[in-house]
């Protein structure tokens, strides 16, 4: 459907392709970096599998096994993407933290609206608990997994844009 | 909020814009937005999440549907066109003029997606409850359960591929000397997402037709 190979308009010599490569100067950030996306996927997965779970049955009696199962499993995906990425060194910190912080701050409005329907709803007890603690994984994971895309290809230990990029305390 | 960047010169050179067919204004690197997120767009979210959860407080059956229809249409409507009509323009563009599009197109997808999903679901989950729907039995309820299920495929492709491309896209393009390359990466990435999750919406078409004509 799109390809950076397609003929360009009005017989322009030069093709996307060739412009992509001649714009490729910098090059992206390289740098190995552990499989924070994939896991952060994985914990989103898991907690959005537990919620189709419940919500497919919903209003009934629902059991709550495999519901649970998935969402330790999400905790277990979400820590380690945590832990490995704290270990790394070289990487904009102050690009991720300004990226996941307002991300963080919309998401729990958002996972907080959520919250508020299953109260209004009656929502029982250990469901409710349920609920909530899926909730916090996805408010906490999306922000994670936001901030990690763009730190991973700004400069280490910089705002990540440059002289003319993020200042301190700018939100994203 | 605080400005995000300082303030730029309004075009700076860029290699190799296009040669002599190149409309104006190629051969210049566009201007980025001042802020990631439009600010002008915040006190819009702001009335619609309040009407809202004001909605769904009193349970009022004709709000409920508004939002639902009104926000599952302009997603769907939304997700279509840039998927299926912008996507492939965007990909035969040149670099620039994909740099300058996706410079002024995107901050305001990073506002306007999230409130319609969020309007959408949360009005369409009480709206369900309201008229019964939830209640169904099989077979029915298994067009509900697709509906879930599609729902859910499309919120992991969004959120874990399509909203971070997006975002990535932006912030380099704030950068002194953009990566044309991962550039244009990422606006593959984003259109071929989108392209995924406007197809999943004629699902979503299908479903949410039947479900209404029980």
């Amino acid at each position: 459907m799109v390809s950076s190979a397609a003929p360009a308009a009005g017989g322009q010599p030069a093709g996307p392709a060739a412009a992509e490569a001649s714009l490729a100067g910098a090059g992206p950030a390289q740098r190995k970096l552990p499989p924070v996306t994939g896991l952060a996927v994985a914990a989103l997965s898991l907690v959005i599998a537990g919620g189709i779970f419940l919500a497919a049955h919903l209003p009934r009696s629902t059991p709550l096994g495999p519901p649970a199962a998935a969402l330790v499993l999400a905790v277990v995906a979400l820590l380690t993407a945590a832990a490995l990425l704290a270990r790394v060194r070289d990487f904009a910190w102050h690009t991720f933290f300004v990226v996941a912080g307002w991300t963080l701050a919309a998401y729990l409005v958002i996972a907080g609206m959520l919250e508020f329907v299953f109260v209004l709803d009656h929502t029982p007890g250990q469901l409710l608990v349920l609920l909530t603690l899926m909730l916090l994984v996805f408010a906490i994971d999306v922000p994670l997994l936001l901030g990690f895309s763009v730190a991973r290809y700004a400069p280490a230990g910089t705002g990540g844009a440059g002289p003319g990029g993020p200042q301190p305390d700018s939100p994203a | 909020m605080a400005e995000i960047t300082q303030r730029r010169p309004e075009a700076a050179p860029v290699p190799a814009a296009g040669g002599a067919g190149a409309p104006p204004g190629a051969g210049t690197r566009p201007r980025p937005p001042r802020t990631i997120v439009p600010l002008a767009g915040l006190p819009v979210v702001a009335v619609v999440v309040i009407a809202l959860v004001t909605a769904i407080a009193g349970n009022w059956l004709w709000a409920l549907d508004f939002f639902h229809v009104v926000g599952g249409g302009l997603w769907t409507g939304i997700d279509l066109f840039v998927g299926l009509v912008i996507g492939p323009i965007l990909g035969r563009l040149s670099i620039p003029a994909r740099v300058e599009f996706a410079a002024r197109f995107m901050p305001k997808m990073l506002l306007i997606m999230p409130t319609l999903v969020l309007m959408t679901l949360a009005s369409g989950w009480q709206l369900a409850r309201h008229v019964g729907v939830l209640e169904v039995g099989y077979p029915q309820r298994w067009w509900l359960i697709a509906s879930f299920i599609v729902v859910g495929v499309m919120t992991v492709i969004a959120l874990g591929f399509l909203e971070p491309a997006n975002l990535a896209v932006l912030f380099e393009l704030r950068k002194d000397a953009p990566d044309g390359a991962l550039i244009g990466k990422l606006m593959r990435r984003f259109a071929y997402t989108a392209g995924i999750t406007g197809i999943m919406q004629v699902a979503t078409l299908v479903i949410m037709t039947r479900i209404a004509t029980w």
